[in-house]
């Protein structure tokens, strides 16, 4: 792996700053439901197959159990139902994509199960287009912001607002089909 | 060049701690009539050390105070003095004020305390007042009257540095430019001796073989100079004298530029030498605890996988691959013992907790005016250090509650035909997998009338309870809460706190605590503690799917629940009766929301698990094996979760999640308690 094409996992505020002066981010984007999402790359500590994990009890419904992430148990989130969307029946591509994400005291890993894993690209910060007024401040908090990709509208996520304790949206209810 | 000195800090208090622990030790060692020079010599050192690391961190009063106290102890090592008993309690009693200073500092509020300066002038009354021979007094302040006297002055400076100088970071080069630095005028000469040096072959290109004579002159002062060479004083021999320009390259009144004792004899440098090297150098190395466990984490992980391959081995064909067989038996033992190491490195000797007790029976013993002698036994047994840490303070009550409740006044002891010296024993052994320590006292014991009488005031037990209670209950109830026997409060103890939070916190280290004691002739208490907290002995169950892990401590019994012996009590909650009493039942699948086998109570497998005292049933699919687990936060990532106490991976790579008992109850009331409003409310509503 070269220099270059391997960007750093752990990440500080300063990089994060010139990156925004720069503006221009790489972006990891998997597909739910159809619909494809964008992570900030540098969040991304690895992507794994689905495995079996073991169900915490009296969990909320979108949290699917904790794993072995190589001697570290982490929790496992499935963002389908976070975000309502329904379940469905986990295949060969249902991937787990592990996240790191900072909190104001520690950071946490946690993996968050999609429905496939699309594609990477770059994307300059003058092209990040907000997030249209819903009327729901906590929604639209965790979505960072909209950009357009080869013509198709990628939903960039905040991921250090959405998975943070006690804030993860729980939308199970709704059920969108 | 500036560097932040305040990073270093932290390193400084926690060695200088040590230091004071060593100092402690050593002075309770000490025998005043036969004195040790290599005791005094520990002592000594420690002081020095602390002495140097303050004054580089411009801590001064804790400087000036160990300067004072260095003094002495540099004058009893000389033989100038004889080490007294006085000297050893006023040199006791600076432990404690300078471990109160070094806390001071930490909180950065250093300031001159009263202890402190009440003891400083001792010290001084001591050195200045009956001054053991005139050159003492007169060495300490050498080295000030020379700098007063004299201020432009020609010196001759004699460095002879260690082989190792260069290795610990230190340039002669730079301590000889510095020292150029301070010269101001031109008379500045250097001679360095290289005949040291040895043939090529021989040469070790880290070792320094030179030395140097220096002479320089100006407006210099004794201690600037002797500051040049700070960090190579310990193990260099520096002579540095006074020259007359007239008189070059005399070495008349020559001095070894010692921190504390710039009179040193230049006959004795070797010996000074050999007390100023650090006996127990490279014996330990400082590391921080998250690399241990990430080691820890690691070698865990390495274990699953060893597993895992030896499970992949019987699919092997053995014929095609005959020494993968071997290999992976190698696997194995290597793994097991690389664990077995990896975990060692947590564990300490308990003769860290064990040190203070010296002292701290000493300090109460002659308070109380008793006569105790303490024997400690198995100080060489190794507990994990979270563990060590925690039963420091229950360790501190029991002994003072051992002293000032177990043992009696000398004329009592006489009177009941023991000797008057009484014996406090300390025991520490492994047994099984766990650490006991015991603490015996030859003392009074526990009378179990007075006992009882007191928890029926107090209203702990009814009296007819009382007529039942076996020894065992008995001596239990001095753990309650509120319970102290002790007919007056003292400030050593019989506030009545203590004994409770005693049990609470060996608890909290699943560990338990029990009481023998016999009238007259004194009690011993035992403490059952785990090796270490990250591994605890679990009790494979499955209810459904899921597999979970009961505390092995925490399980009673296990037996098959016969639906004569439940009861129904309002709520939906039941009781099973066993033998003579009635324990709650709870059913695991229920309060964990999961399907279970089992739907009927009648022949479901029950364990009885314990907490705090209490029993409870739960109702769980089936046994299965009783393993070792290596204990996994869930909060780090996740968040706390009823029930349980944290996680753990099993042999396969599959995390079971292990219980705890306490909030398993909670969770199951919490959830009745719910049911019972809703199903009242609907029955109002109904009517």
């Amino acid at each position: 792996m070269s220099q270059s094409n391997s960007p750093p996992l752990s990440d500080t505020t300063e990089d994060q700053h010139v990156r925004e002066q720069n503006a221009s981010d790489q972006y990891l984007t998997f597909i739910i439901a159809q619909e494809e999402y964008g992570v900030d790359i540098l969040c991304v500590q690895e992507i794994r197959g689905w495995d079996n994990a073991t169900p915490i009890p009296n969990a909320p419904k979108h949290v699917k159990g904790v794993i072995n992430l190589r001697g570290t148990i982490i929790p496992v989130i499935d963002l389908r139902t976070c975000f309502g969307l329904g379940e469905v029946e986990y295949t060969a591509v249902t991937v787990v994509i592990v996240l790191k994400v900072k909190n104001a005291e520690k950071d946490r890993t946690i993996g968050i199960i999609v429905d496939a894993v699309s594609d990477v690209f770059s994307l300059d910060s003058a092209d990040l287009k907000p997030a249209p007024d819903m009327g729901d401040a906590d929604e639209v908090s965790c979505i960072k912001g909209l950009a357009n990709i080869n013509d198709k509208m990628v939903i960039l996520l905040e991921i250090n607002t959405l998975l943070n304790q006690g804030s993860i949206p729980d939308l199970s209810s709704l059920d969108i089909k | 060049m500036s560097i932040d000195l305040s990073q270093f800090h932290q390193v400084f208090f926690e060695e200088s701690l040590e230091g004071l622990d060593l100092m402690e030790s050593a002075l309770m060692e000490l025998d005043v009539s036969h004195a040790d020079i290599d005791i005094i010599n520990t002592i000594f050192r420690s002081a020095h050390s602390i002495k140097g690391g303050s004054a580089t961190f411009d801590f001064k009063v804790i400087s000036d105070f160990t300067h004072v106290l260095e003094t002495l102890l540099d004058q009893i090592r000389d033989g100038q003095r004889k080490i007294t008993k006085d000297h050893v309690d006023l040199f006791l009693q600076s432990v404690d004020c300078l471990k109160h200073l070094l806390s001071l500092a930490q909180d950065n509020s250093l300031e001159v305390t009263e202890d402190a300066s009440a003891l400083q002038k001792q010290f001084e009354a001591i050195l200045e007042g009956d001054s053991p021979s005139v050159e003492a007094t007169s060495h300490i302040v050498d080295g000030s009257n020379i700098e007063s006297n004299d201020s432009s002055e020609c010196w001759d400076i004699t460095f002879h540095p260690s082989r190792d100088m260069l290795q610990t970071g230190n340039d002669g080069i730079r301590l000889l430019s510095s020292l150029k630095a301070l010269s101001d005028s031109d008379i500045y000469e250097i001679t360095c001796d290289v005949s040291e040096v040895p043939s090529f072959e021989f040469l070790d290109p880290e070792a320094c073989y030179f030395s140097w004579k220096i002479r320089c002159s100006g407006d210099i002062a004794y201690d600037e100079i002797k500051s040049v060479f700070e960090w190579v004083e310990d193990d260099s021999d520096i002579i540095i004298s006074k020259a007359s320009p007239e008189e070059p390259h005399s070495m008349a009144q020559p001095e070894v530029a010692k921190s504390d004792a710039p009179a040193e004899a230049v006959s004795t440098p070797t010996k000074k030498l050999k007390g100023a090297k650090p006996s127990s150098e490279n014996t330990f190395i400082r590391v921080g605890i998250d690399k241990v466990d990430e080691l820890i984490n690691m070698v865990g992980e390495l274990v699953i996988t060893q597993s895992m391959l030896s499970q992949l081995s019987d699919l092997v064909d053995s014929a095609q691959v005959p020494r993968f067989g071997e290999g992976i038996s190698q696997l194995e033992q290597n793994t097991r013992e690389l664990q077995e190491s990896v975990m060692r490195i947590r564990m300490l000797p308990i003769s860290f907790s064990f040190n203070r007790f010296p002292r701290l029976v000493r300090d109460l013993s002659a308070k109380l005016n008793k006569n105790i002698e303490l024997n400690i036994n198995g100080e060489s047994t190794e507990l994990d250090k979270t563990v060590m840490e925690k039963i420091g303070d229950p360790l501190v009550h029991l002994v003072r509650n051992a002293i000032d409740h177990g043992i009696e006044m000398p004329e009592e002891r006489v009177k009941a035909g023991k000797p008057p010296m009484g014996v406090i024993t300390l025991d520490a052994f492994h047994q099984g997998g766990h650490v006991f320590i015991q603490i015996t006292d030859d003392g009074k014991g526990l009378n179990k009338d007075i006992l009882l009488s007191k928890a029926i005031d107090k209203g702990l037990i009814t009296e007819s309870q009382a007529l039942t209670m076996s020894d065992e209950h008995i001596y239990d109830l001095i753990f309650q809460p509120g319970f102290s026997t002790a007919k007056a409060v003292t400030d050593v103890s019989g506030r009545g706190v203590g004994m409770d939070v005693v049990k609470q916190n060996i608890h909290a280290l699943s560990g338990s605590v029990d009481i023998k004691s016999k009238l007259g002739y004194g009690s011993t208490i035992t403490i059952r503690l785990p090796l270490t907290l990250a591994i605890l002995d679990g009790q494979l169950i499955r209810v459904g799917d899921n597999i979970y892990i009961f505390p092995l401590v925490s399980i009673v019994e296990s037996m098959e629940c016969d639906a004569d012996n439940v009861s129904l009590l309002a709520g939906g909650k039941r009781v099973f009766k066993l033998r003579d009493e009635y324990v709650p039942i709870l059913s695991l699948g229920e309060v964990f929301n999961i399907q279970s086998d089992n739907t009927s109570i009648d022949g479901a497998l029950m364990v009885v698990v314990e907490y705090s005292g209490h029993k409870v049933g739960v109702i769980v699919d089936e046994l299965l094996a009783q393993q070792q687990v290596v204990i996994k936060s869930l909060e780090k990532n996740y968040q706390q979760v009823m029930g349980v106490s944290g996680a753990t991976i099993l042999g396969d790579g599959m995390v079971a999640l292990i219980l705890d008992v306490q909030s398993i109850v909670s969770l199951f009331s919490k959830q009745k308690n719910i049911e019972g409003i809703s199903l009242l409310s609907s029955a109002n509503k109904a009517s």
